[in-house]
């Protein structure tokens, strides 16, 4: 069955009991993303710190509404980009995006993505894209501002 | 459910039907025969349609309304004899029949009507909003009979006033009195929800719009394929739907609205066909239902419809109506009956078409199609392009099965034990 192929048991186990889930304080910048096509939704939150005169990931943090592909998805980025740094985050950032747009021909790099490589299997479906980048992309955004904040300060 | 004319009822031969739909036969995921349950969002398309399409395109293919020689005058022919039958299929006449690219456009092109009244002449007087009016909408309208509405308000400072839903999905007229009031120029809602089924009381909201001299806008996307619709008796103003949700191609809808008022009304999008005399400093415009077709018009797509129409019209509108409402009533007690499944909308079909949304606890609507489409049963999941109407009855998104004239019993069974074994392989029981 191919299902088993997209609703990997390690990508059940992180929808039951995502990680670092909850919005916590103090942050730098927040951002709401929406997947219009379904209504699922997250709020996100990310806190930056300086890590030897680069801007590093001191937390991500997260409320979602969704189906368990956008939670799963969620919930492994941030064990792959807290305490990484800006830098190093947005090139698993790319990995992922890589990983999901190949339509399952990826060979998915577990030392970058961590447990996210799970996600090979739901690469094969596309309308299940959108759902895998969801907490991605917020991400992203948030941190894309927090910089902007920054340089501004 | 729907009207049935009082017809005596012939159940439909469901066998014969799906011999008529090639995409029926064909494997889908897991070597699965496709159990096609989304035809609220967009319907197969018999054999009979396809032929007529591909006919006008091999024999008679050339522009509508343009051209001196014989395949222009056959392509005329064939789009207004299209007209002509799609009028007969609402009980309409075919001047007041406007072909747009879908029902969406149809609702658009009624509301850039009302704010482009603002620069037209004094005969567009009673199309004109601006602050101080009303636009009057319900809860439970699909998007594209809302937003439109939402922007003409913001293109004309009219304000936008809604009904709500009861619990169970049923439009709230507990306050129609003060809703519809002499502010209320245009009242607009749905025929038949694409999510709940529910079918609002048209005629007695429409009765009270116009004793406030308010017009009247219907959203038939979910009606005209699924029940006996008739214009004469409906208590409309204007009727939009479209063709692919009732066996005809996709990129054409249809506008019926009533003869004086499309005489009087300012056009939405202006171009080719639709000028009476074009100058350097303006331009005048052709009657109804000209004056709002601009551009070469969509004859193969005019002509499958018309060919939707005949097949049914063959099959009888009534028996349509009542083979949908036998298949609702299973999905109900089938799918409603299992632990951690909520129906959204009645529990009943009265007053109610065959789309039967439902949430199903602990599952999340994307992973129950996921497990269904496995099994390869093609439903929607998601907010339907209806999302206040979730909100309102507590429904982040929900999995809907929308059910058509090829659609069987075993389907629906075969429906809920697909969401048993979402169940099961989610854990949830």
């Amino acid at each position: 069955m191919q299902l088993e192929s997209m609703y990997r048991e390690i990508i059940l186990d992180h929808y039951r009991h995502p990680h670092h889930v909850g919005l916590r304080e103090p942050f730098d910048a927040q951002v709401h993303h929406v997947n219009p096509t379904c209504g699922d939704e997250v709020t996100l939150r990310v806190t930056l710190q300086d890590a030897g005169g680069e801007p590093a990931v001191a937390d991500v943090s997260y409320e979602a509404l969704g189906c368990s592909i956008s939670q799963a998805s969620a919930s492994m980025m941030t064990d792959a980009i807290i305490g990484k740094t800006v830098s190093e985050a947005m090139d698993i950032s790319a990995e992922f995006l890589r990983l999901m747009q190949s339509r399952g021909e990826a060979e998915p790099d577990e030392d970058v993505l961590g447990d996210a490589v799970a996600f090979e299997g739901v690469s094969k479906f596309p309308a299940r894209i959108k759902c895998a980048l969801l907490g991605w992309m917020a991400w992203k955004d948030a941190t894309a501002r927090a910089l902007e904040e920054r340089e501004q300060t | 459910m729907a009207n049935t004319g009082g017809a005596s009822i012939e159940p439909l031969d469901t066998d014969a039907i799906r011999a008529d739909f090639p995409i029926l036969g064909r494997a889908v995921r897991g070597g699965n025969q496709l159990v096609y349950l989304d035809s609220g969002a967009t319907s197969q398309k018999p054999r009979v349609v396809l032929d007529a399409e591909r006919d006008f395109y091999t024999m008679h293919n050339s522009a509508a309304h343009r051209g001196a020689h014989l395949l222009g005058e056959e392509a005329t022919d064939s789009y207004e004899g299209a007209r002509v039958r799609v009028a007969d299929f609402i009980g309409a006449d075919p001047g007041e029949i406007i072909f747009t690219k879908s029902a969406t456009e149809a609702l658009n092109l009624v509301a850039y009507a009302m704010s482009n009244a603002a620069t037209a002449g004094p005969e567009a007087a009673r199309f004109r909003v601006g602050p101080g009016d009303e636009v009057l909408v319900t809860e439970m309208e699909h998007h594209a009979n809302l937003v439109p509405w939402q922007q003409l308000c913001l293109r004309t400072g009219a304000t936008l006033r809604w009904f709500g839903v009861t619990v169970d999905g049923r439009l709230d007229l507990s306050n129609a009195d003060e809703l519809i009031s002499e502010a209320t120029k245009i009242v607009a809602v749905t025929h038949q929800s694409n999510v709940t089924g529910v079918i609002p009381p048209v005629g007695q909201i429409a009765a009270l719009a116009h004793a406030r001299g308010a017009l009247v806008v219907v959203d038939g996307a979910q009606s005209v394929p699924h029940q006996s619709v008739d214009v004469a008796t409906l208590g409309a103003d204007f009727l939009a739907f479209s063709a692919h949700k009732m066996l005809g191609p996709s990129g054409i809808g249809v506008l019926w609205g009533r003869r004086e008022l499309l005489e009087t009304m300012p056009p939405f999008i202006t171009g080719g066909s639709m000028i009476e005399v074009v100058r350097m400093e303006g331009s005048t415009f052709l009657p109804p239902p000209e004056r709002f077709e601009a551009g070469v018009p969509a004859a193969a797509q005019a002509v499958g419809l018309a060919a939707a129409c005949d097949y049914l019209d063959m099959l009888g509108m009534a028996n349509v109506a009542a083979h949908e409402e036998s298949l609702t009533a299973h999905a109900l007690a089938a799918v409603g009956g299992i632990g951690g499944v909520r129906i959204l909308g009645p529990l009943d079909t009265e007053h109610r078409g065959g789309a039967v949304s439902f949430t199903v606890e602990g599952i999340h609507p994307h992973d129950v199609g996921q497990v269904l489409d496995e099994l390869g049963i093609a439903v929607r999941t998601g907010h339907h392009c209806a999302w206040p109407l979730h909100r309102a009855l507590g429904a982040q998104s929900s999995t809907r099965a929308t059910f058509y004239v090829y659609n069987t019993h075993d389907e629906v069974d075969a429906l809920a034990d697909g969401v048993r074994q979402a169940q099961k392989f989610f854990g949830t029981i």
